[in-house]
């Protein structure tokens, strides 16, 4: 080929020795051919593509994933096999890519869907666009600073994010934390559980073409948030649970903020009945959409609004009791038929029985100190630190070289308004986390989705993904 | 994390269903259970049969600085661990079951048959720690993007930084 302009022989630059043979392939081609011997060579992994492939290109095992079929059944059979007809051809179908910017996604979620005209076969969610490594930094930061991490992940419910990883401290260092507290965390949380299936609400109103919803959804929302705000200083990412307590106590004349906050927003719930709940146009779109029945969400390790919304009346609040739930009257809210409408009303009753629960929590708000008095967790108060030189000291030592957390491997686990919410912490001894793992509700949840959307219409995948409430900070941490 | 003290907590396992391994006594109420890499696929599917309906977390952790850690008599600590939380709602109860997987041979069951919940868990242990999983349907990055190379959350694998300046830069002149 270089014959013509080199008559005198040799090429300028030598061919490698093994160079594969191209057989005139393109390009592009060529690099599939590559990436598939490489497949070949290396069995024990099928890494790979992340994407959705067309039907030819993927084997009947991840088939039946994408199409969400493969669930063991307690009986030991499997989903109905029958209405998975994985033989069908490659040009009867489209696959179709939805964001990772799309309106309805939430964030930065991906779906792969491939569509049979206006129905969905398969569903492949790919994440990890918004992925920052909170796990790693979190080994890279002291116990003390480790909530600032951890609220950043899911950033609706921050303040269940800094409870868990507190609890999970905590249980390591083996603290008893005073009263008070406690109630103050339990009376955050559950504030942030109304904000949180508020600004749920106005989304999936969104989605569902409701802007009327969206706005009230986001106007309650904001009163919650002033609260947070007078109270912990931002209205998100609050680093106001720390290990040892919390970080300020609640601010003078709390108890009449709670009761606007209480009673605006209980009235305005009804006002969402009106609006939403009764509406013929709502209903039909959400009633009988995206179901999932109660052995399929076990099976796929739902938890929270989605697992109650099919029956399963299973609330860590009341069935395995943190902080002080078991005080608490309250009722766990199940649905009956897990589908798009369970999940709405589920959490449409979650915020009045969390209303009710921060006026019980008002009520019975016990005096005392909001921190543990463990100089070894708590740094010393201001006052002390002008008139005395250890103080100072201490003071210093616990924000540079934080507290010695014993060793230990501990799971904690707490109900956030999207399920459970777990986090496991190694310590290895010293201030700073060997290991913290934080299982995401929201990245659990998230594989519900080929389940919810098969067979299902386009324009109800967008009601169905909104139903799911992922939360993308949250899912890729 | 529950309330209830060790000693009110039931035995969740029914004896003779599972494999012999030892066990510790958590002080934390969860029970934990150290099978064998050649038993733990069979362990943890007689925890399921036992009642244990949910898999509330998979996740592995690398203890490359940290050999030292308290494990039962008879299991030798290997450098990763894969750690999974199971959860019985019939039980109210938590079991954690935790196998040792050697560096050199990094490969484990996939638990995909016994609970489909861990497909994305396993996928994330397997991206951030480089565990392979035999038998998962669809092995691939989930989090880092495809061809992303190393494992981040490895002990061995080094985190990025941005140093910090104290003094104002000298500004071109």
């Amino acid at each position: 080929m270089s014959d013509e302009r080199e008559p005198q022989g040799e090429p300028l630059t030598p061919e490698p020795a093994n160079e594969p043979e191209d057989f005139g392939l393109e390009p592009t081609e060529r690099a599939h051919r590559e990436a598939e011997e490489r497949q070949f060579i290396e069995p024990e992994t099928d890494e790979g593509a992340q994407e959705l492939h067309p039907r030819s290109q993927t084997g009947a095992g991840e088939l039946r994933t994408e199409v969400g079929a493969v669930l063991r059944l307690p009986e030991g059979g499997f989903v109905d096999p029958s209405d998975i007809d994985i033989e069908r051809r490659d040009d009867q179908t489209m696959i179709i890519n939805m964001g990772p910017q799309h309106p309805s996604t939430h964030g930065v979620l991906r779906l792969m869907l491939e569509l049979d005209g206006e129905t969905v076969l398969r569903t492949k969610p790919v994440i990890g666009y918004l992925h920052t490594g909170m796990e790693k930094t979190g080994e890279e930061l002291t116990y003390v600073q480790g909530a600032t991490n951890t609220t950043r992940m899911d950033y609706l419910s921050p303040l269940a994010n800094e409870l868990v990883f507190s609890m999970a401290t905590e249980a390591l260092l083996g603290v008893e934390l005073p009263p008070r507290a406690t109630w103050i965390r339990m009376l955050m949380c559950e504030l942030n559980r109304i904000s949180s299936h508020l600004l749920w609400m106005a989304t999936n109103g969104m989605d569902l073409g409701s802007t009327t919803m969206m706005i009230y959804g986001f106007r309650e929302r904001e009163m919650v948030l002033a609260f947070f705000e007078k109270t912990t200083g931002q209205r998100m990412n609050h680093n106001f649970i720390r290990p040892g307590g919390v970080a300020a106590d609640l601010p003078d004349g709390w108890q009449d903020d709670i009761d606007i906050i209480c009673d605006t927003v209980l009235a305005r719930t009804y006002e969402y009945d009106e609006l939403l709940t009764g509406q013929p146009i709502f209903r039909e779109r959400t009633e009988a959409v995206g179901n999932i029945s109660a052995e399929e969400a076990l099976a796929l390790s739902l938890t929270g609004p989605m697992l109650r919304s099919t029956g399963v009346p299973w609330d860590l609040r009341r069935t395995m009791p943190y902080l002080a739930y078991d005080k608490l009257d309250f009722d766990v809210i199940v649905g009956s038929y897990g589908d798009n409408f369970d999940r709405y009303s589920v959490r449409l009753n979650e915020i009045r029985e969390s209303i009710r629960m921060v006026r019980q929590i008002a009520d019975m708000m016990p005096p005392g100190d909001y921190r543990v008095q463990d100089r070894k967790v708590t740094p010393p108060p201001r006052a002390r630190i002008d008139e005395s030189m250890e103080a100072l000291i201490h003071h210093f030592k616990i924000f540079t070289e934080g507290f010695r957390v014993p060793e230990g491997e501990v799971y904690v686990a707490v109900e956030s308004p999207r399920g459970e919410l777990g986090c496991y912490l190694v310590s290895d001894g010293t201030s700073k986390p060997y290991r913290m793992h934080i299982r995401a509700p929201s990245f659990v949840n998230l594989q519900a989705l080929p389940l919810l959307l098969r067979g299902g219409l386009m324009a109800d995948a967008v009601a169905s993904i909104s139903s799911v409430d992922p939360i993308m900070g949250e899912v890729d941490r | 994390m529950s309330e209830t003290t060790p000693t009110a907590a039931p035995p969740a396992t029914p004896s003779g269903v599972l494999p012999d391994v030892p066990r510790l006594p958590d002080r934390l109420v969860d029970q934990l259970a150290f099978p064998g890499r050649d038993t733990y696929k069979r362990m943890v599917g007689a925890f399921r049969d036992a009642g244990f309906e949910l898999c509330a977390d998979l996740c592995a952790v690398d203890y490359l600085i940290h050999p030292g850690r308290s494990l039962p008599e008879g299991v030798a600590p290997e450098r990763f661990e894969v750690v999974v939380n199971l959860l019985s709602l019939s039980l109210r109860q938590r079991v954690r079951v935790r196998v040792q997987v050697p560096e050199s041979d990094p490969v484990v069951d996939s638990l995909f048959d016994i609970y489909a919940g861990t497909e994305a868990m396993e996928r994330e242990a397997y991206d951030m720690m480089g565990i392979i999983f035999r038998g998962h349907p669809d092995l691939t990055r989930i989090l880092m993007p495809e061809d992303w190379e190393g494992y981040p959350l490895r002990k061995d694998y080094g985190v990025g930084r941005v140093p910090v300046q104290f003094k104002e830069a000298p500004g071109p002149r």
